[in-house]
């Protein structure tokens, strides 16, 4: 099975695939696949060590539970499924700064460990203003045909574009 | 079971291992598909590398035919998002202005993990969780205000349209085609 160790597959196929991993999700977990709410549970469940249970009083951990649910196993599988298939094909390997990165703004990994805090703060805290990601509103939502989805996306890849367009 | 009695909600062991399958086969896909590193997604949106728009496209245009399908059947129920215009286009240029800071989403955070890219692990990680937990700090101002405002809620195309599930399904279709099409043949 040759296939599985290669390093990239065509784009259409990954996307096919998970297209159909999007039915599959849909009927037998009646869930569409999405991401970013995990992050904000992890947050929140980091805080909760930290500061006890009166976290889970917070409105907003009211709204989203601070457990281990469906989703938190579905980004811990993303974790580990991506692993395997790197190491299938031999593509994995630690790395810190990416090529790209470097060769516009050199390889130093404390500029880049910087901006990828900063970038990560922006993700997190849009993703939860918007109430979704590129899985959630990006793909699950998009073909769902949800508006909110929709319009997401757009501005999803609207403030990616002209954001990376500025900085590089 | 009396009427006064807490239950707590057992937890349902076999959908826990569902969503685990389903990040297996979502994670293995990703990294297939290339979109778990830095280079392809920064790539996409300095607009040289589109390999990220030919997989979001092929999922939407595969998934959105499954799904309208299924549900056409009876078989399946959609999980559409609710909305507001303060929630989807500040939260969205917000987002994206990470998205093109870090180059990794939440997801592909999670893939580029498996793959070994530390600055997601280390640098992506912390941010995302920092940044959730600001929002939850900031939520209970937020959501009686800017959040509901242009509000909209569950709607879907169809809805806002007044027409049949088939009569967006199908341009859509066509217009995802058109587009991956356009990109092969522009070489991009």
């Amino acid at each position: 099975m040759n296939y599985m160790t290669e390093v990239r597959w065509s784009p259409y196929v990954a996307g096919v695939g998970i297209g159909i991993l999007s039915w599959l999700s849909f009927l037998i977990s009646r869930k569409p696949i999405a991401c970013s709410t995990t992050f904000a549970k992890a947050s929140g469940m980091v805080e909760k060590l930290i500061r006890g249970d009166m976290v889970d009083r917070k409105l907003y951990y009211q709204k989203e539970k601070l457990a281990f649910d469906w989703q938190w196993m579905l980004v811990t599988g993303i974790v580990i499924g991506s692993l395997i298939s790197a190491l299938l094909s031999g593509d994995f390997h630690w790395q810190w700064v990416p090529d790209l990165w470097a060769s516009r703004f050199g390889t130093g990994p404390v500029l880049r460990l910087f901006a990828a805090v900063l970038g990560g703060i922006c993700l997190g805290f849009g993703a939860r203003w918007a109430d979704g990601c590129t899985s959630g509103h990006g793909i699950s939502g998009t073909m769902q045909l949800a508006l909110s989805s929709w319009i997401s996306t757009a501005c999803f890849f609207i403030g990616g574009i002209v954001v990376a367009g500025a900085i590089y | 079971m009396t009427s006064g009695s807490v239950n707590k909600p057992k937890k349902d062991i076999p959908q826990l291992l569902w969503g685990l399958v389903f990040g297996i086969a979502f994670g293995f896909l990703l990294q297939k598909g290339g979109v778990t590193k830095y280079d392809v997604i920064a790539g996409q949106l300095l607009l040289r590398d589109f390999t990220v728009v030919k997989v979001m496209l092929s999922a939407i245009l595969t998934g959105m035919v499954g799904i309208y399908f299924m549900k056409s059947r009876g078989w399946v129920e959609l999980f559409p998002k609710s909305g507001s215009l303060g929630m989807n286009v500040i939260g969205g240029l917000i987002f994206g202005a990470g998205f093109a800071i870090l180059g990794y989403c939440p997801g592909t955070i999670a893939g580029a993990i498996g793959n070994g890219y530390l600055d997601a692990l280390v640098g992506g990680l912390a941010g995302i969780m920092t940044g959730a937990g600001i929002f939850a700090a900031l939520y209970p101002k937020l959501n009686d205000g800017i959040l509901k405002w242009g509000y909209y809620g569950k709607v879907t195309l169809p809805q806002v349209f007044k027409v049949s599930d088939s009569a967006v399904v199908i341009p859509v279709v066509v217009i995802i085609v058109l587009t991956l099409f356009l990109v092969e043949f522009a070489g991009l």
